[in-house]
């Protein structure tokens, strides 16, 4: 038996160099997903590259008004950078819900997104944030919508060798908040059974925009143009929330599995959505 | 209510030392099964199979044997054939035959994750690498893991010879139902003809498992002159023997098992899957072998208890006053029959006095894990039922539950289950302290509501051996060979500090291996600190006895005028005064020891009620336990926090297995949830704290007046968290677990 070798590069292109050059190669992060499916013998990584000895990929840092978050900077991390709390709160609570304390001092988004769980708690959040991925590969670097990183459930777009190096939030404009909930049979240690992301800007009670993002009700986490396009221009009042709520449920095409029903997601994600809703717009006002 | 003017005044029992193994286990230097290490020894792994029903054409273990490091291999075909014959193990028992193809199987697999082949390797990869090179050649049958479908005329059959046991009329029709048992008294049907108000309702609950964070594992080094060595974890030394012995063909006395601390068992740990495959590897092997489960061998191997159905119907009259009842129940025992058809019937009526009732209940084999017991085994689901049906009748009649329950509850003299009258038994005593609690008249707020549940369970006495000895400096060694799962050490310390009149720490308590102590029963039946305990008192009398005759020689006095007090004895003769401390007393004239073995028929009965609420989000179904208050009938609290941990243990399964808890099969029969992650037991964040109220209604035979606690207070909450939830939602729960999409579905359904 051969067992795996690891490397912790000190760049980005060392990374990709070790990326490219090795096919049963795999990005290690917080491991909180690796090392368990590969301990359950799921996937056999042939070699660790540990990313979290790269400078680009740790920490926090302000960028083009927004956030530049490294992607292997742990979830509880987040939570001590005061601007990123206060202009994307609901992101930082999706990132936050993962787990527990001890699983979010390693987990981080990077990871949350590129494993690809059509149940990752931090993903709906960014996309309703409307959030890129800065990515680094063999023919350069190059910045796509969150949305385009999962392609299937445990599958992304990556090609070998690429890997995120930060996730990017745009600038938060005034009025702006988000909120993101999720449903769990557990209060924590679960695995959402849908979760719900809502960000939108209100301008003298009115939403001017919106975006709304959903997980574990299709095989990746989706942006639900629909929902939000029910919201904007309103005041948030019943009827728009119904029919944001209906746009929601249409969008949904979830399994049965052991951890919810079909139509138990479909009916709890439009709830969800709903409340995230009003939560982002709560915010929002008491800015 | 409970009267302390009567009480006797104790000096350890009833206080909170710390426990004997608590410094180890909080510093994480406690040995448990799978941490124990023996020079030499080597890895074994086990192949279990991927189908749920197959029969085994051939399995080629050949390339595995040819791997460097392999050192044994062991299948079905290396365990001796056996003749049937019933094994009773304490908590649940069953067939030898069954017992030894559970360990590994013949000719079929009866559920995924049963045991096909072993290997010995020197280290875990080869091992687990040598597992891949095995190839089994499956016939893959049709299966059936749902409990309803089991006992379908066409469902697959898991054991052709199986005929049902206890029909009125034989049938030699090949069945998974293995019995049908039938408990009855006077006339049902006049019974609920006479009632003029009835409830009557169909129930169901998935199987679940019990829990416990450490897996099975053991260490065997099997000796060339046959002696055999066991280290294991498990709620009986004396029980590995036993089996392992019956298994294997082997002399008992040949069997040495040295218990390491148990993380946990809750009934589980009262059978074997992995020694008879160790002891075959490491006499193969020539080397000592350890075996350990994954998480999810322990959920797909290891006992669950059954998933069940259960119909009731009770009547009472306009006061309230039951006429009539009704239980019909059947419980998914998994591969092998024993899914605790008779404590299940006994215990389901049993908190009320019921003239005429009939209860029928059922034993049904499915394409799962044998089950194995859980607190209380086989009753909880089935009382829930009942307990959904009393609060039912309650709500009909427009009554407090708490009122109807106590027009119905049974005391001191009215028949039990089995027709011997109840001794002191205090449930009236916990209803009356249930509706003066504070938390009975809380008021609640939208989308709450409270339930309340009562439980019975009879506990068990069984054989107990312990010994006592003085060391030199007058402390004291207490042995018993019991495994202690739930502070039984610091009892057994706590009950002989009281008797010899020496302070806790002067006494320590420890478990022995099965060659160095009597024959013990497992630890199971909430029967240890009932019948160890009296065994350890027994032998701390004779202790006694032998430091006042010790005495008297000294004094030159008879042994009657020697008083022992305080730790001391005194001397009454009139020409002489003195006393003489333990310390003074052992150092000299030789060893003081002694040795009792009991064998009670006769232990307390074990009852509880609890009083649950939650919050029911009506959107998305999800319960929350916002309060929860656990009373229950314990004797006497010989160390009161524990006696509470097993309360609020008891109340925290109950609550998962209420809430979140079962097993899922895939369409292929496979279980699909087999971890922490998708079986969910409660994380603490699920949970408020549970108040406990200890009512103390001591039991005449046991010295200090003990009743079995452990398993009673898992009893009661599915059927409060039921109510609670029904009182809530407005809509009976039916399903366990009420899961949140489950609630949506009743409540839709309802409206
Ligand atoms: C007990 C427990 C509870 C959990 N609870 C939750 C929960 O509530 N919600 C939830 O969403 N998840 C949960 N998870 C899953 C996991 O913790 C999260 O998905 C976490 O965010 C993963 O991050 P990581 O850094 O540990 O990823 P890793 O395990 O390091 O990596 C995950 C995958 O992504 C790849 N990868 C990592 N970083 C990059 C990158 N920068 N570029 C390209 N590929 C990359 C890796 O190769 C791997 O395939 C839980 C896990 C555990 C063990």
């Amino acid at each position: 038996m051969t067992s795996a070798t690891y490397h912790a590069p000190a760049s980005i292109a060392e990374a990709v160099g070790l990326l490219s050059s090795d096919p049963a190669a795999r990005i290690i992060a917080g491991g909180t997903d690796l090392i368990v499916q590969a301990r359950a013998g799921r996937v056999k990584p042939g070699a660790y590259v540990d990313i979290k000895r790269i400078s680009a990929a740790i920490g926090i840092r302000s960028f083009e008004g927004g956030f530049a978050i490294g992607a292997a900077t742990p979830c509880t991390a987040l939570l001590e950078h005061a601007a990123l709390c206060a202009a994307w709160p609901g992101m930082v609570e999706a990132a936050n819900l993962i787990g527990s304390v001890q699983v979010r001092n390693r987990a981080t988004m990077g990871g949350n997104l590129c494993n690809a769980s059509p149940a990752a708690d931090s993903v709906p959040a960014l996309i309703a944030a409307g959030a890129t991925c800065l990515v680094a590969g063999p023919s350069g670097e190059r910045v796509i919508p969150v949305t385009d990183i999962p392609s299937a459930p445990g599958r992304t777009s990556l090609a070998q060798g690429e890997f995120v190096v930060e996730i990017r939030l745009p600038a938060q404009p005034s009025g702006g908040s988000d909120a993101y909930l999720r449903a769990i049979p557990r209060t924590e240690m679960d695995i959402a059974v849908v979760g719900a992301g809502v960000s939108l800007v209100m301008d003298g009670g009115v939403c001017k925009s919106a975006r709304v993002g959903l997980g574990a009700v299709a095989p990746t986490a989706l942006l639900v143009e629909a929902a939000a396009a029910a919201l904007i221009g309103t005041t948030l009042d019943d009827n728009a929330l119904d029919a944001m709520g209906e746009a929601v449920s249409a969008a949904c095409k979830p399994i049965d599995d052991k951890r919810g029903t079909a139509s138990y997601r479909t009916h709890t994600a439009a709830v969800l959505a709903r409340r995230a809703a009003l939560i982002a717009r709560d915010r929002a006002g008491a800015k | 209510m409970n009267d302390m003017s009567g009480k006797p005044q104790y000096r350890v029992v009833g206080t909170r030392p710390v426990r004997p193994d608590g410094i180890d286990k909080v510093t994480g230097k406690a040995v448990f099964s799978a941490d124990h290490f023996v020079a030499g020894m080597i890895y074994g792994a086990i192949l279990r199979s991927p189908h749920a029903h197959a029969r085994i054409r051939s399995i080629d273990t050949s390339k595995a044997a040819a791997l460097p490091g392999v050192k044994a291999v062991v299948t079905g075909a290396d365990f001796p054939a056996l003749k049937s014959m019933e094994v009773d193990l304490g908590e649940g028992g069953g067939d030898i035959v069954d017992m030894s193809v559970n360990c590994m199987a013949r000719d079929k697999v009866f559920y995924d994750g049963h045991a096909v082949a072993a290997v010995a390797a020197t280290s875990a990869s080869i091992a687990a690498e040598a597992l891949e090179l095995i190839t089994v050649d499956y016939e893959v049958l049709p299966h059936v893991t749902d409990l309803a479908a089991a006992m379908a005329d066409d469902a697959p059959v898991l054991h052709a010879r199986m005929r049902t046991k206890g029909l009125d009329t034989p049938s030699d029709k090949p069945t998974n139902v293995s019995m049908r048992f039938v408990m009855e008294k006077g006339d049902v049907a006049a019974g609920l003809a006479r009632a003029k108000v009835v409830a009557r309702g169909s129930f169901s609950s998935a199987p679940v498992h019990q829990g416990y964070l450490e897996p099975q594992a053991c260490t065997v080094a099997y000796n060339s002159d046959g002696q055999v060595q066991i280290w294991a974890s498990s709620q009986g030394a004396f029980m590995i023997r036993t089996v392992t012995a019956q298994v294997l063909n082997l002399p008992i006395a040949d069997i040495r098992v040295t218990p390491l601390e148990i993380g946990g068992g809750f009934g589980g740990k009262t059978v074997i899957y992995l020694e008879p495959v160790a002891v075959l590897l490491s006499k193969k092997s020539g080397r000592p072998v350890r075996l350990a489960m994954s998480r999810s061998d322990v959920f797909r191997a290891t006992g669950p208890a059954p998933g069940t159905i259960c119909d009731v119907a009770i009547g009472c009259d306009e006061n309230g006053i039951i006429t009539g009842a009704e239980v019909t129940f059947s419980g998914s025992a998994g591969a092998f029959p024993g899914s605790g058809t008779h404590p299940a019937a006994v215990c389901s009526l049993a908190p009320y006095k019921i003239p005429d009732y009939r209860i029928v209940g059922h034993d049904v084999v499915t394409n799962m894990a044998c089950t194995a017991a859980y607190r209380s085994p086989g009753a909880p689901p089935i009382i829930f039922a009942v307990e959904s049906i009393v609060d039912e009748l309650a709500g009909k009649l427009g009554m407090d539950p708490i009122d109807l329950r106590l027009r119905n509850a049974i005391q001191e003299g009215d028949p039990s289950p089995s027709g011997v009258p109840f001794g002191p038994i205090g449930l009236k005593e916990m209803l009356e302290a249930a509706k003066v609690h504070p938390h009975w008249s809380e008021p609640l707020e939208a989308n709450q509501g409270r339930g309340i549940a009562a439980g019975y369970w009879p506990n068990f006495g069984g054989q107990s051996t312990a010994s006592v000895s003085l060391t030199d400096d007058g402390t004291v060694i207490v042995t018993t060979g019991s495994p202690d799962i739930g502070g039984s050490r610091a009892s057994m310390a706590m009950m002989a500090a009281e008797v010899i009149g020496l302070p806790y720490d002067s006494v320590r308590a420890t478990v022995a291996d099965t060659s160095s102590i009597g024959y013990s029963m497992l630890t199971g039946g909430s029967r240890t600190t009932f019948a160890t305990g009296k065994a350890v008192v027994e032998a701390t009398e004779k202790v006694v006895d032998g430091l006042k005759a010790r005495a008297a020689s000294i004094w030159g006095v008879d042994a009657g005028a020697v008083e022992w007090a305080g730790g001391e004895a005194r001397c009454t003769a009139q020409d002489k005064e003195g006393t003489l401390s333990v310390r003074e007393l052992c150092g000299k004239g030789g060893p003081i020891s002694a040795e009792a073995t009991v064998n009670p028929p006769d232990p307390g009965p074990g009852i509880a009620v609890q009083i649950v609420d939650v919050e029911v989000d009506p959107d998305t179904g999800t319960v929350t336990v916002l309060r929860v208050t656990a009373l229950q009938d314990v004797g006497r609290a010989i160390h009161p926090s524990y006696v509470e941990g097993q309360m609020q243990g008891g109340v925290v399964q109950g609550i998962g297995w209420a809430l979140n808890e079962g097993y899922v099969f895939n369409a292929k029969g496979q279980l699909d949830n087999a971890g922490f992650l998708d079986y969910r037991i409660p994380v603490a964040s699920d949970l408020p704290m549970i108040s406990t109220v200890m009512i103390e209604v001591p039991w005449p035979s046991h010295p200090f007046g003990v009743k079995g606690v452990g398993e009673a207070p898992i009893c009661p909450p599915m059927g409060a968290v039921a109510n609670a939830v029904s009182a809530a939602t407005g809509v009976r729960m039916h399903h366990l677990p009420m899961s949140p999409d489950r609630i949506l579905t009743e409540v839709a359904a309802a409206q």
